[in-house]
């Protein structure tokens, strides 16, 4: 088979927001590059990445996580050219999944998180919390896929995205997906695409906080929600902030 | 200190004031009363330069009396000024020129009806921000963490504030009342020349009418400073007593008095006054 008969399309779910001309430049090798993580029953792991112009392209995670594990992954996704996070997670009895992203940036640039979380046991929670800040023509995505298995009962699944879009001519996608075979579960989600509040922006001028502040501020607050469960979420936060200081607008 | 001359504006293309003038002395109160729909909260939208109205006519100029380092850019002169001191006079600005941010480093405070909640932003921050931007476009250096935080207990103990609600997002779950108490408290810090105070009152119990009555007085009552305050009602009046109350309606002053006029209005009514 070639090469292109085994790349995604826009036809395929998980990739029609994408980028696809940016994914067949990638390649196969990028496509089968898969990152593998298995958590201990019990263990505690957290990552936190920065997918600035140093990681653009593509990151596939794939992590199990056994029985009362906790992973958490936070996440910055703010390169200047397409980028896309894809995690994927099996969930043992009673295991958490935390997740938090922000895709944010100008361009003519598409930059998505995608995640599939499969609560394949009993009492599994997860957590998942994305915001996206776009300017330019820049594309900002959130496709979220939460399976909850026949048998996992009590699973308690939360999915939270929002999208601030500061310019005209910026866009952002919500694709939440829910597939729940199991009668006794808790699945939440939301999604909402709004712009700047200019009644906040007037009140923060009518004080003396020139415009650039004020939207650096809103901004800010507005991708907090992202790094909230995290204990310390300044560093995410100075770097998801540094994609907008430089954006000129 | 703040001359309003033939002053016109529309909010979406309706016009809204349609020739105010109004002249304000450093040293002096003054209060616009009116009915609804008069213009009242126009007018302070106006002068604070809120995009969606927009001025089709007059002028608008202030001269900031002291307290305000030498002007920098940004803060365009219309008759040139002064470089002598650190406390000299700014010169007069043409206020409608300024960008909004730039019409509060001048000296111009803005007391709003209903203050914007601002969530993820605290009132601590907000206000640091606030007055750093303001010192550095003036010129002077900013304040640090303990200087600002003394400030800022100073001017909260003032309005009987409890630091603790500074340090929660900019308004949020404040009631009507905490909010127009937050507004006196961000003057206090904020130090302003002139204040234009819309609706402070509304919203406020008996215990914080006085106590907001009497932070204005304490902040603003002052040789140099000076307040315009828009009300419905008298009841304000008898804690922040104007040197003149102004009767606005249709978009102009139709009168002008001292502080009886208050009392008349209150008892007689717009209608029966403004005939």
């Amino acid at each position: 088979m070639s090469e292109a008969a085994l790349l995604p399309t826009a036809r395929d779910e998980e990739w029609r927001y994408a980028d696809i001309p940016a994914v067949a430049a990638l390649g196969l090798g990028a496509l089968a590059d898969w990152h593998e993580a298995t958590l201990a029953p019990g263990e505690v792991r957290a990552k936190d990445l920065v997918l600035d112009d140093q990681f653009p392209g593509l990151h596939r995670v794939r992590l199990h996580v056994d029985a009362g594990a906790r992973a958490e992954l936070f996440a910055v996704i703010a390169a200047s050219s397409y980028t896309r996070l894809e995690v994927e997670v099996t969930l043992g009895a009673g295991a958490h999944f935390e997740f938090g992203a922000v895709t944010i940036g100008g361009g003519d640039v598409v930059r998505e998180a995608v995640t599939r979380v499969r609560h394949a046991e009993p009492g599994a929670t997860s957590h998942q919390v994305v915001r996206s800040v776009h300017w330019g023509q820049a594309t900002g995505n959130f496709l979220g896929r939460i399976e909850v298995a026949r048998h996992a009962q009590q699973t308690d699944a939360a999915q939270d995205f929002k999208a601030l879009i500061l310019e005209k001519g910026a866009t952002a996608n919500a694709r939440p997906e829910l597939e729940i075979f199991a009668d006794d579960v808790k699945c939440a989600h939301g999604a909402a695409i709004g712009q700047m509040d200019e009644a906040a922006r007037f009140y923060m001028a009518s004080r003396g906080i020139d415009p650039e502040t004020a939207r650096g501020l809103l901004v800010r607050a507005f991708v907090a929600d992202a790094f909230a469960a995290k204990d310390d979420g300044e560093a995410l936060l100075d770097a998801a902030l540094t994609a907008l200081a430089g954006a000129g607008l | 200190m703040l001359a309003i001359n033939d002053l016109s504006a529309t909010v979406a293309d309706k016009a809204i004031l349609k020739g105010l003038s109004l002249h304000i002395n450093a040293g002096e109160i003054h209060a616009i009363m009116g009915p609804n729909g008069a213009g009242k909260s126009t007018l302070g939208y106006t002068l604070g330069g809120r995009p969606g109205y927009e001025v089709t006519g007059g002028t608008v100029t202030f001269t900031p009396t002291s307290a305000q380092p030498e002007p920098v850019e940004g803060l365009g002169a219309v008759h040139g000024a002064s470089t002598s001191s650190a406390r000299a006079d700014l010169g007069a600005v043409d206020l409608l020129a300024l960008d909004p941010h730039l019409r509060a480093a001048a000296g111009l405070f803005l007391g709003f009806q209903y203050p914007v909640e601002i969530p993820g932003v605290s009132f601590l921050q907000f206000l640091r921000e606030s007055l750093n931007s303001q010192r550095k476009v003036r010129g002077q250096t900013p304040l640090n963490g303990g200087e600002f935080l003394k400030l800022a207990r100073e001017q909260a103990a003032l309005l009987k504030m409890d630091m603790d609600m500074l340090k929660r997002p900019v308004n949020v779950g404040f009631s009507g009342g905490e909010k127009k108490r937050a507004e006196m408290v961000q003057m206090g810090i904020l130090d302003p020349t002139l204040a234009v105070l819309d609706e402070t009152d509304s919203g406020l119990d008996i215990d914080a009418l006085r106590i907001v009555g009497e932070g204005i007085n304490a902040i603003m009552r002052k040789p140099d400073k000076a307040v315009l305050l828009i009300t419905h009602y008298q009841r304000l009046l008898d804690y922040v007593k104007p040197d003149f109350v102004h009767v606005l309606a249709n978009g102009r002053i139709i009168k002008t008095g001292g502080p009886e006029l208050a009392h008349q209005l209150e008892t007689e009514g717009y209608e029966a006054v403004a005939a």
